[in-house]
């Protein structure tokens, strides 16, 4: 089967500023359908810009790139507009929900642009809603960003990063503003949306927050130093167990001291 | 993207900051309404003074003593003396395709009856001046011919002279002294409301033109000459005889009379109601431009501060072309719907304006559609230049703006 990520020797030179900026130094790579990556490193290792790329919303500087077959080089501002649409789908770093704007109406932003253009809107409120499902979040359909917590909004931006059934989520730093239990919780759908053969690919920087996908791969700067399978894989739903549990305890020993 | 959606886009973006919009969209609203308001008083204006030269009569020619020369106006109208009861009889006699004539000379005067006294305007003029001015009886009837020659003493009342002189009786066959001379009433005429310049057509006293000036001014001229044409288009034929019989009768002194047409009165008096409504709806004008400065103002506020926004569409699949309409849709949105909440309050601004302060107003319906479609354009060009702007953004760096 061919990869569904084909990359050979990507570079990224920032020339903005006074010194370009050489963030990513030639990385190929290939990642297959269902796959789950973490890709860590320190931070300025390139982690976001290659996650750019790979999410087209920006162009190497050297290198090619195909996604799903599809050399993106060859295509034009539009073009890549609609790859992104109907393809990809990104969980931006700090959620980037639209303020003053529900749940659902977050979700649905996607279907309003790309191939779904012609689409009614009634059915793609169902389909929003049903991403709300997935992401256990249907009774907050009408609640404003502001009124979720921050696991809630992740979980928004999650569900409309899967409305238009993409090949790819891209997920940068999804876990970088949540407590670990909220992160758990955000895992446990990404492992869920994996087990149906969603490929993932997401930016860490916790080990523990890695070990719960398939493979681990680590940037520094601008090169894979290291690529390797998980041996002991996370589940997000046992670790939740756990967590329960110790809450529960806490609660108890909390609850017994007024008592004695 | 689906014209609906984008529609449906544009008014949730409209609708996440309604005080916003509504801030925005009041410019639009002042400035609409203001243009229907000024349009309104000054085409009222218009059609009341169109109305009133109307009411001057059908089809009307004017001799008015005094001319114009090249050099402008001499003496001005009615300071001459030139103008006498025999030019009229010649011309009543002389030129065809008259339908009516009559001389008239002007006074004010007390008048007394019924122990009252009113001051008013004492009119000498020939028996057919109601039928001139189009202007019936309401009771009894005018003085004839036969009264002119006799210098008879017989008057008709206007309306408002016999409200105040006899009100409570028929003033029919009373006697009205003038100069402390009895004259009969023979008739009142019926209500005719306000002239062109603004008095009371009906605070009126008219005699026979012969006993005016023998018995009350003791004038040996006239103030003017009303003649009726027969016909619409016998108007200017009609007027070129009377200028030439009485340039004729002056034996090559200079021409001291203006013979005018109605229609030249009403395009003199309704020049000036032209000329207020244009300046009013320039005025009105200027704040629509001022209400459009401020779309733009706020859409280009608005580009900027929703760069994150622009960012999150364009990278989940938006194109320039997307971003470009939502907020150019947002632009005309605000603006048509400013528009129409203006004209409505524009509309019922010369209402009230017109039952509190008794203005004549009229809303052209034309003015409203200008005013809504005008609004629409402002909304185009002022939003365009922001929406472009939107719509050139580089989805990554507008996600990263902070
Ligand atoms: N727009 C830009 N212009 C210039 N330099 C940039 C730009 N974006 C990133 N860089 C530089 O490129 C390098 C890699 O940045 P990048 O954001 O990819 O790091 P990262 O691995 O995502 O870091 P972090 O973990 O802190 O998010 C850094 O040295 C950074 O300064
Ligand atoms: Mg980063």
């Amino acid at each position: 089967m061919s990869p569904v990520v084909k990359i050979q020797d990507l570079h990224k030179i920032y020339e903005s500023g006074e010194v370009p900026v050489h963030a990513v130094r030639g990385v190929s790579l290939e990642i297959q359908r269902g796959e789950f990556i973490a890709l860590m490193g320190a931070s300025g290792s390139g982690k976001s810009t290659l996650m750019n790329m790979l999410g087209c919303l920006d162009r190497p500087t050297r290198g090619t790139y195909e996604l799903d077959g599809i050399n993106i080089d060859e295509l034009d501002r539009n073009e890549l507009a609609d790859l992104r649409n109907q393809k990809l789908g990104f969980v931006f770093q700090g959620f980037n929900l639209l303020a003053r704007t529900t749940a659902l109406e977050n979700v649905e932003l996607p279907m309003l642009y790309g191939r779904h253009r012609k689409v009614s809107m009634e059915k793609i409120r169902e389909r929003a809603m049903h991403c709300l499902e997935i992401v256990g979040l249907a009774n907050r359909f009408d609640h404003f960003p502001n009124q979720l917590s921050g696991g809630q909004q992740q979980r928004v931006a999650i569900a409309r990063g899967l409305v238009n059934e993409p090949q790819v989520l891209l997920a940068d730093e999804p876990t970088g503003n949540l407590d670990s239990k909220t992160s758990v919780e955000v895992m446990g759908v990404f492992q869920k949306l994996n087990d149906q053969g969603i490929t993932i690919v997401m930016v860490t920087h916790e080990l523990d927050i890695a070990k719960y996908c398939r493979r681990n791969l680590i940037l520094r700067d601008g090169v894979v130093v290291r690529d390797e399978l998980v041996a002991d894989r996370t589940i997000a739903e046992e670790e939740m167990q756990r967590i329960k549990a110790a809450e529960a305890a806490a609660k108890l020993t909390h609850q017994a001291k007024p008592g004695s | 993207m689906h014209f609906a959606n984008t529609l449906r886009v544009a008014l949730r973006a409209l609708r996440r900051n309604t005080l916003r919009s509504l801030l925005t969209a009041l410019g639009m609203i002042i400035g609409v309404a203001a243009v229907i308001t000024m349009v309104s008083i000054g085409s009222g204006a218009k059609a009341q003074v169109e109305a009133q030269v109307a009411s001057l009569g059908q089809n009307l020619i004017t001799v008015m003593p005094g001319s114009y020369s090249s050099g402008g106006m001499r003496g001005g109208f009615g300071s001459s003396v030139s103008l006498t009861p025999e030019d009229a009889d010649a011309i009543a006699a002389e030129v065809a395709n008259i339908d009516g004539l009559s001389a008239e000379v002007r006074d004010r005067n007390q008048v007394l009856a019924n122990g009252l006294n009113w001051n008013t305007n004492v009119n000498g003029v020939g028996p057919d001046y109601p039928y001139v001015r189009n202007w019936p009886m309401e009771a009894g009837a005018m003085f004839t011919e036969q009264d002119v020659k006799s210098l008879a003493k017989v008057c008709v009342i206007g309306k408002t002279v016999a409200d105040q002189m006899f009100p409570n009786e028929d003033p029919v066959g009373q006697t009205l002294r003038i100069r402390n001379l009895p004259f009969r009433i023979l008739g009142v005429l019926s209500p005719k409301g306000f002239s062109i310049f603004g008095s009371d057509e009906d605070d009126v006293v008219l005699i026979p033109y012969t006993s005016h000036m023998r018995r009350v001014s003791r004038r040996t001229s006239i103030s003017m000459i009303r003649i009726q044409a027969a016909d619409a288009d016998k108007v200017a034929q009609v007027k070129q005889s009377v200028e030439d019989l009485l340039t004729q009768r002056r034996r090559g002194r200079e021409p001291d009379f203006t013979v005018r047409t109605q229609e030249e009165l009403a395009s003199a008096a309704t020049a000036t109601a032209k000329t207020m409504t244009g300046l009013l709806a320039g005025i009105a004008g200027v704040s629509l431009i001022v209400g459009g400065i401020g779309i733009m103002n706020i859409m280009l506020v608005s580009v900027t501060e929703r760069t994150r926004e622009i960012g999150i569409r364009l990278a989940i699949g938006a194109h320039g072309k997307d971003v470009l309409t939502q907020f150019l849709i947002e632009a005309i949105l605000l603006s048509s719907l400013g528009g129409l909440v203006g004209v409505a309050v524009g509309v019922g601004g010369s209402q009230a304006l017109s039952s509190y302060n008794g203005w004549p107003v009229l809303v052209p319906t034309t003015w409203i559609f200008i005013s809504v479609a005008g609004s629409a354009l402002v909304g185009i060009i002022s939003g365009f230049y922001p929406a472009y702007k939107a719509a050139q953004l580089d989805p990554i760096d507008a996600l990263r703006y902070e």
